[in-house]
């Protein structure tokens, strides 16, 4: 009598074991996938960096000898002296941490403004301003460098300044004045991102804010500003890279005295200062000197890394 | 699904008619303007910053830029003088110059193949490093590697560096030997368009091309990934709908302007990257070849190519845009 029940509660018990099996077996297939993508992408984007810090630190007989390919046999940390020494590293870090750091916070304030005033407010020429800030991006930078060149020369902004005109070349006002005008390098681009997030995010928090009698500046800073955290941190992000690797407006403005163009004049210094010509051995200095340049930017992203994905999460905005 | 939908976007107008009904008496007597003018002088004070900048640092070199193209640029002494030349520097550019028109072409077509794929790349790697996983920080860090090199002096020196020409030799021989002919028989079997096919097979030999300018455009859509509500994705689970569904019904309707901002980018990004083949022409034209004024010339036509593909492609996407209002 029992033995009927106790079959059929016996197959259920292992159907449903099998349809757990199945799934965890889905599961496991789906993250082997994963890993094995992550992976090789992984892969193809280390590469280049990889060759460099082999290389950086190898030894000139490293490049002779055919056994070695990844591994440096000679281990040596002369490579990075002689980077550091050449490069004036202090100096030259010193000065692009700090231009990079102004023209970025600078452009991080424009960008959020000008991008929640479009993305938020009615106002007569709203499509034209938007349009504006487009075309600043599709303007290649190399059709109106001699322009903007002869004017931070004569700086008098189209006469409405009265005198000769002053010369802001080798100050940073061209930076800032263009960074806090929207201007600057890719900064459309910004203004392009805040937009798009400001007219992503609920209309109804702003409402709220207005109902509780708060002005639109109020509303600003108080509701919108902390939930764009996310979409701050990129721009702020983009913003230092790029001045921080931008080699064509700081020479155009200021000097040589920053790291990516002393970077880009490395074979160059080092072929006077050392009286010899070698590229290859020379290459082994400029790896370290460009690992040099990189690492400050990893650990710019590595901390903002943290916080741009907790950002979301903590500002009770989703939910 | 639909009830779903209709019922998020329902919702918004008929708060924002409550919450009118509410400021608008208030807003007028405490000054003198009606709520819409209101809104639109706060507009202009938040866009005030562009529209000067863009007047003064933007519009007027443009324009001078212009004028230099119709001239022959001549440095005299302390300063230069414009001659009036017309329409000769575009003539030459285009009918003289060997090389420009054959580089302008090839930029285009360069574009046209790598933007499409960067797209489904960088959003394919985002829901990817969206997901739950150990070691997701360290997959995060290494995808957007690309953002700290792809910009100017790393980039230009890549070319030039001498272990990594060494070891990319050897490589690409034997992913060559061993991918090539495998995916071309593979494809040849499917049958399909000839145009199709040439299209796949420049997409798999860009694959490292297109990982290594996608970092930006990841960052891009994971900030926008995250920034789309739990709430949706917890509602369309209580509604019963799929992993599929509630893909296309919440992800991509809220991911779609995150989608044409990327799409921008890609191209800006494609036409303007110091590696591009015309901007160093045009460079090295204005600097070291025939003059200011024949490179201000092909800069200008340059700018209007982007111009015209951009309009084409913002129109295009812009239709299917969904915006949360």
């Amino acid at each position: 009598m029992l033995a009927p029940a106790q079959r059929v509660k016996g197959t259920v018990l292992s159907r449903s074991r099998l349809r757990s099996i199945l799934r965890r077996l889905s599961e496991v297939s789906l993250a082997v996938f994963r890993l094995v993508l992550i992976i090789g992408i992984s892969y193809i984007i280390l590469f280049p960096i990889l060759t460099k810090l082999s290389s950086s630190f190898m030894a000139r007989k490293d490049l002779v000898d055919q056994t070695v390919k990844w591994i440096p046999k000679n281990f040596t940390l002369d490579n990075y002296r002689l980077a550091v020494q050449t490069l004036r590293f202090p100096t030259v870090f010193k000065n692009s941490a700090f231009l990079s750091l102004l023209v970025s916070i600078l452009q991080l304030c424009s960008s959020t403004l000008v991008g929640y005033g479009l993305a938020r407010f009615d106002f007569r020429g709203k499509g034209l301003v938007f349009g504006a800030a487009i075309f600043t991006l599709v303007v290649p930078p190399q059709m109106i460098m001699v322009p903007l060149y002869l004017n931070w020369r004569f700086f008098d902004l189209y006469g409405l300044i009265p005198g000769k005109g002053i010369r802001l070349l080798g100050t940073y006002w061209p930076f800032v004045l263009t960074s806090i005008t929207g201007t600057g390098l890719r900064n459309g681009l910004f203004i392009l991102v805040m937009r798009q997030f400001f007219r992503g995010m609920p209309k109804n928090l702003e409402e709220a804010a207005y109902v509780d009698g708060a002005s639109p500046l109020m509303a600003f800073f108080r509701v919108m500003l902390p939930g764009a955290t996310s979409a701050a941190v990129v721009v702020f992000l983009f913003a230092f890279v790029w001045q921080w690797n931008d080699s064509f407006l700081t020479t155009l403005y200021l000097d040589s005295n920053f790291l990516p163009v002393a970077l880009g004049n490395l074979t160059r210094t080092l072929a006077r200062e050392l009286e010899m010509n070698h590229p290859q051995y020379f290459s082994l200095i400029v790896n370290a000197g460009s690992l040099l340049m990189i690492t400050p930017v990893l650990v710019v992203y590595g901390l903002l890394q943290r916080y741009f994905v907790e950002s979301i999460e903590r500002t009770g905005l989703v939910g | 699904m639909n009830a779903l939908r209709r019922r998020v976007r329902g919702l918004t107008p008929a708060l924002k008619r409550r919450t009118r009904r509410l400021t608008f008496p208030l807003k007028r007597r405490s000054r003198g303007l009606t709520l819409a003018q209101q809104k639109a002088m706060t507009g202009y004070l938040f866009s005030a910053p562009f529209i000067l900048g863009f007047i003064f640092f933007f519009l007027a070199p443009f324009l001078q830029a212009i004028a230099f193209s119709l001239n022959n640029l001549v440095i005299v002494a302390g300063g230069y003088e414009l001659v009036y030349n017309g329409w000769e520097n575009f003539r030459y550019a285009l009918f003289v110059d060997a090389e420009f028109v054959r580089v302008f072409v090839e930029t285009l077509v360069k574009m046209v193949v790598e933007v499409p794929s960067i797209i489904f790349f960088s959003f394919f790697s985002a829901l990817l490093l969206n997901q739950r996983f150990r070691g997701r920080l360290l997959a995060r860090i290494i995808f957007f590697l690309p953002v700290v090199m792809t910009s100017g002096v790393i980039l230009t020196m890549e070319t030039g560096d001498y272990m990594s020409q060494l070891l990319e030799q050897t490589n690409t021989s034997a992913a060559s030997v061993l991918v090539g002919p495998l995916l071309y028989s593979f494809l040849m079997q499917l049958k399909m368009p000839r145009e199709i096919l040439v299209y796949v097979i420049t997409v798999v030999e860009h694959i490292p091309e297109v990982i290594r300018a996608s970092g930006i455009q990841i960052l891009i859509f994971l900030a926008g990934l995250q920034s789309i509500p739990t709430a949706l994705y917890e509602a369309s689970r209580v509604e019963g709908a799929s992993a599929w569904q509630t893909f296309w019904m919440i992800t991509m309707p809220m991911m779609s302007p995150i989608v044409l901002a990327n799409v921008v980018y890609s191209i800006i990004d494609s036409f303007l990257s110091p590696a591009n083949a015309l901007v160093m022409y045009i460079r090295d034209t204005a600097f070291a070849g025939a003059g200011f004024g024949i490179g201000t010339a092909m800069g200008v036509m340059y700018f209007a190519a982007v111009t015209i593909v951009l309009a084409i492609v913002v129109w295009i996407v812009s239709r299917w845009v969904f915006y949360q209002e």
